[in-house]
């Protein structure tokens, strides 16, 4: 069972998620119009480039962008989750270990005391965010079913890896739950709005260029100020 | 009444800008409406061409994380009102008309309207406090692209894209309107500025003028300052005959068809007189319509317009840096003073170091409100909205929440470089009955600060 599941079964997932993934993101660029967006994508490569650039990487600093530094419950439950989203499943020993077994790709890992770190911190995010969602009349408004879905599709495996990670009984059990939740997440995520993983970077890049090609980014004399 | 009055077709002749303007508040208008059929597979093609990647993913990855409910003013002035949520307005509307895929009916179609119109401005704050970079804005405009087409659509700005397409103008202003216009106006002025000129036509010149209709029809006054200052700072200038209108409330409309024309009739106009420069008038959609959008609307793929085109405040911190225009420092502005930032120019096209540079030349005590420049609240009237009685009570709720980041400033005037701030924050001052507070164009102050040249001849009339 274990063996299926973290042989054939852990290739195909990876697969679809990586594949699923690709294809959105060439669906994306494929699917811009410059006529239709009135965005020149193709000139004033000098402005642009660094106009995308900046659109993302402002975005991706605690306290970089006046959205981030007027919104603080939102951001600090947003980086106590995506610090660990993105790191420990690249770059956690185990996951790494796995990597070079199936793909040849060997990853530096994380220092387990920071991987615990990060993972009590990303379960700290999506309990955060969790209770946003119960409490807020703003996102009481905007909830929908895939909403929590998508956020408990996030949690089962972070739970699940930790708890195995405790080893505090019954290891094998949650050993095997969580590589049945972290597969089914690399599974759904190209088709939930958990396919943001890439898409951010391609919507980010995008309103980037629309400001520093169109809107102002030759007045300006630079990227916007986010 | 058997005539149609609301119909997917734009109005295209003088009868029908008649018939809609006879019937008065778009009453039989609207009564129309809500009869008029939604033809659905029209509908599911117009989506399909006009939501490609760009939206559909912004529609989709949207993490309903509720970061752009603060930034729209409409939710801050309506008391938090968890419908005034930008994603939530953009998800019940163009959101919901997707996943239907087009099968709407008519009270869907109104519903969306109401809010495209009368709970938007197309400010595009909202795009800035999103983490994800969706511009709700932007979609709020594509939306009303396809209400347009089907009919849905504000009387007001019905009647709006009616006047472009018949005369080229916003209103009901012909060519022999404008250049007489322009001939009233240096006949009052000559006697105080000897030599006072508005050309028309002429080739070869600096700056071509653009303005507003409503200046002409309401205002000459204003063009009449622009000729001034054109004259007292020895710039060769000139008006065309055609295409010297550069609003566009087909923009507000989302008659796109509309857009390229008054396009074309400007860049005609360029073709013809080939000036080195366009300098448009204190409009912030006219030139976000001209100079931001316009070049693509006219298939340019550079996305630039075929000569630089300014905006009167670049002109005019231009001349001010250049030394062309000169100010009398002892008639600075002495009250309080703060600065209304449109969004269409500075938002959307990084002006606001312009007009900040202006300020420096007039104004002793300038205030800038909070937030500011980039990240100014609109003016609470943008995107057509001054001009719908339909949610006249909408934008007058709106309007309060400019007001109390203007009061906060302590300033007595707010210089508002924009035809449609200065609408809305004349009417915020006599709905919220504020009336210490002034407001102004920028070409009055200029021409009462000015210091005239020796070479200039000039003969008081006081
Ligand atoms: C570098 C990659 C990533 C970036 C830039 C990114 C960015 C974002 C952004 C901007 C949001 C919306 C803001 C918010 O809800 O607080 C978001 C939401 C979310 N992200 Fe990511 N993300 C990334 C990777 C991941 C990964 C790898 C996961 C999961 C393991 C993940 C899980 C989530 C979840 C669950 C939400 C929704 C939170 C909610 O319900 O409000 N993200 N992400
Ligand atoms: C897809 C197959 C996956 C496999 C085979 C796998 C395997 C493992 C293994 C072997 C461990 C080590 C447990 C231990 O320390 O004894 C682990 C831990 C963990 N995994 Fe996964 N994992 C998978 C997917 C995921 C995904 C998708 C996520 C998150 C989105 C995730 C998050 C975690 C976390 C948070 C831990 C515990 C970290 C710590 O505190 O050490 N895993 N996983
Ligand atoms: S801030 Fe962006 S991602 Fe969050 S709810 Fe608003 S539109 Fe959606
Ligand atoms: S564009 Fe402006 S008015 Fe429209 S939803 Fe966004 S913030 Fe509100
Ligand atoms: S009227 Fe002025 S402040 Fe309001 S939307 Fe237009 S440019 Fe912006």
């Amino acid at each position: 069972m274990m063996q299926t599941l973290t042989g054939p079964c852990f290739v195909i997932s990876l697969t679809v998620f990586v594949v699923g993934m690709l294809v959105r993101a060439v669906w994306y660029v494929r699917g811009l119009d410059w006529r239709l967006e009135r965005v020149a994508y193709a000139y004033h490569k000098d402005r642009s480039i660094p106009g995308a650039l900046v659109s993302i990487g402002k975005w991706l600093v605690p306290g970089g962008t006046q959205g981030w530094r007027t919104q603080p419950v939102a951001a600090i439950a947003f980086f106590l989750l995506h610090f660990g989203a993105v790191l420990i499943p690249l770059f956690l020993l185990g996951h790494t270990v796995l990597l070079e077994h199936h793909l040849g790709i060997s990853l530096p890992a994380l220092p387990q005391g920071l991987a615990d770190l990060l993972c009590i911190a990303s379960i700290t995010g999506l309990i955060l965010i969790g209770v946003r969602r119960f409490t807020s009349p703003v996102l009481q408004q905007l909830n929908t079913r895939q909403d929590w879905f998508v956020l408990v599709l996030t949690f089962l495996p972070f739970f699940t890896g930790f708890m195995a990670r405790l080893d505090i009984g019954a290891y094998d059990t949650w050993m095997l739950l969580h590589v049945l939740t972290g597969e089914l997440f690399l599974v759904l995520a190209p088709f939930t709005k958990l396919a943001h993983i890439v898409l951010f970077f391609m919507s980010r890049a995008q309103l980037g260029m629309d400001f520093a090609i169109k809107r102002g980014g030759d007045s300006r004399g630079g990227a916007y100020p986010w | 009444m058997s005539q149609i009055l609301c119909s997917p077709t734009p109005v295209t002749t003088q009868d029908g800008i008649r018939a809609l303007l006879a019937d008065k508040g778009g009453e039989e208008y609207y009564k129309q409406m809500r009869a008029l059929p939604v033809d659905q597979n029209a509908l599911a093609n117009d989506l399909q061409q006009t939501c490609k990647s760009r939206t559909r993913t912004w529609l989709e990855i949207c993490a309903h994380c509720g970061m752009c409910a603060d930034s729209c003013f409409f939710y801050k002035a309506n008391n938090n009102d968890p419908a005034q949520i930008p994603s939530y307005k953009i998800q019940s509307t163009l959101g919901e008309m997707l996943k239907r895929k087009g099968k709407v009916d008519t009270a869907f179609m109104m519903h969306a309207m109401d809010v495209a119109w009368g709970q938007c401005t197309c400010c595009n704050r909202c795009g800035l406090y999103c983490p994800h970079g969706i511009d709700t804005g932007v979609m709020f405009s594509y939306l009303r692209g396809i209400l347009f087409k089907h009919g849905f659509v504000p009387w007001e700005l019905k009647i709006g894209s009616g006047m472009h397409r018949v005369y080229g103008a916003q209103m009901d202003v012909t060519e022999e309107d404008w250049v007489d216009t322009c001939e009233w106006m240096v006949d009052e002025n000559s006697d105080e500025w000897p030599g006072l000129e508005i050309p028309v036509e002429k080739e070869g010149c600096d700056v071509m003028y653009i303005c507003n209709a409503r200046e002409v029809k309401h205002y000459p006054e204003d063009l009449a300052r622009a000729a001034i200052l054109f004259h007292v700072t020895g710039t060769s200038w000139t008006v065309p005959r055609e295409g010297w209108e550069t609003t566009s409330l087909t923009m507000f409309a989302g008659d796109w068809e509309g857009c390229s024309q008054n396009l074309e009739r400007i860049y005609a106009a360029v073709e013809r007189l080939k000036p080195k420069m366009v300098v448009g008038t204190e409009c912030g959609h006219a030139h976000r319509a001209t100079v931001v959008e316009g070049p693509y609307w006219a298939g340019r793929e550079s996305g630039d317009a075929p000569v630089p085109f300014l905006h009167y405040v670049e002109w005019v911190a231009k001349v001010l840096r250049e030394g062309k225009l000169k100010l009398n420092p002892s008639k600075k502005i002495k009250v309080p003073c703060t600065l209304q930032d449109a969004c269409n120019y500075v938002r959307n096209d990084g002006l606001g170091r312009y007009t900040r540079e202006i300020m420096s030349y007039i104004a002793e005590d300038f205030r800038e409100m909070s937030p500011h420049n980039e990240h100014n609240f609109c003016c609470g009237g943008g995107g057509g909205l001054n001009g719908i009685g339909l949610y006249r009570k909408e934008r007058n709720i709106g309007l309060k929440h400019k007001l109390d980041q203007i009061r906060a400033t302590g300033a007595q005037l707010v210089v508002t470089p924009c035809h449609n701030c200065w609408d809305a924050i004349r009417d915020m001052m006599e709905v919220y009955e504020e009336h210490n507070i002034k407001w102004t164009f920028l070409k009055p102050l200029l021409i009462d600060m000015m210091e005239i040249p020796p070479n200039i001849e000039h003969v008081s009339q006081e």
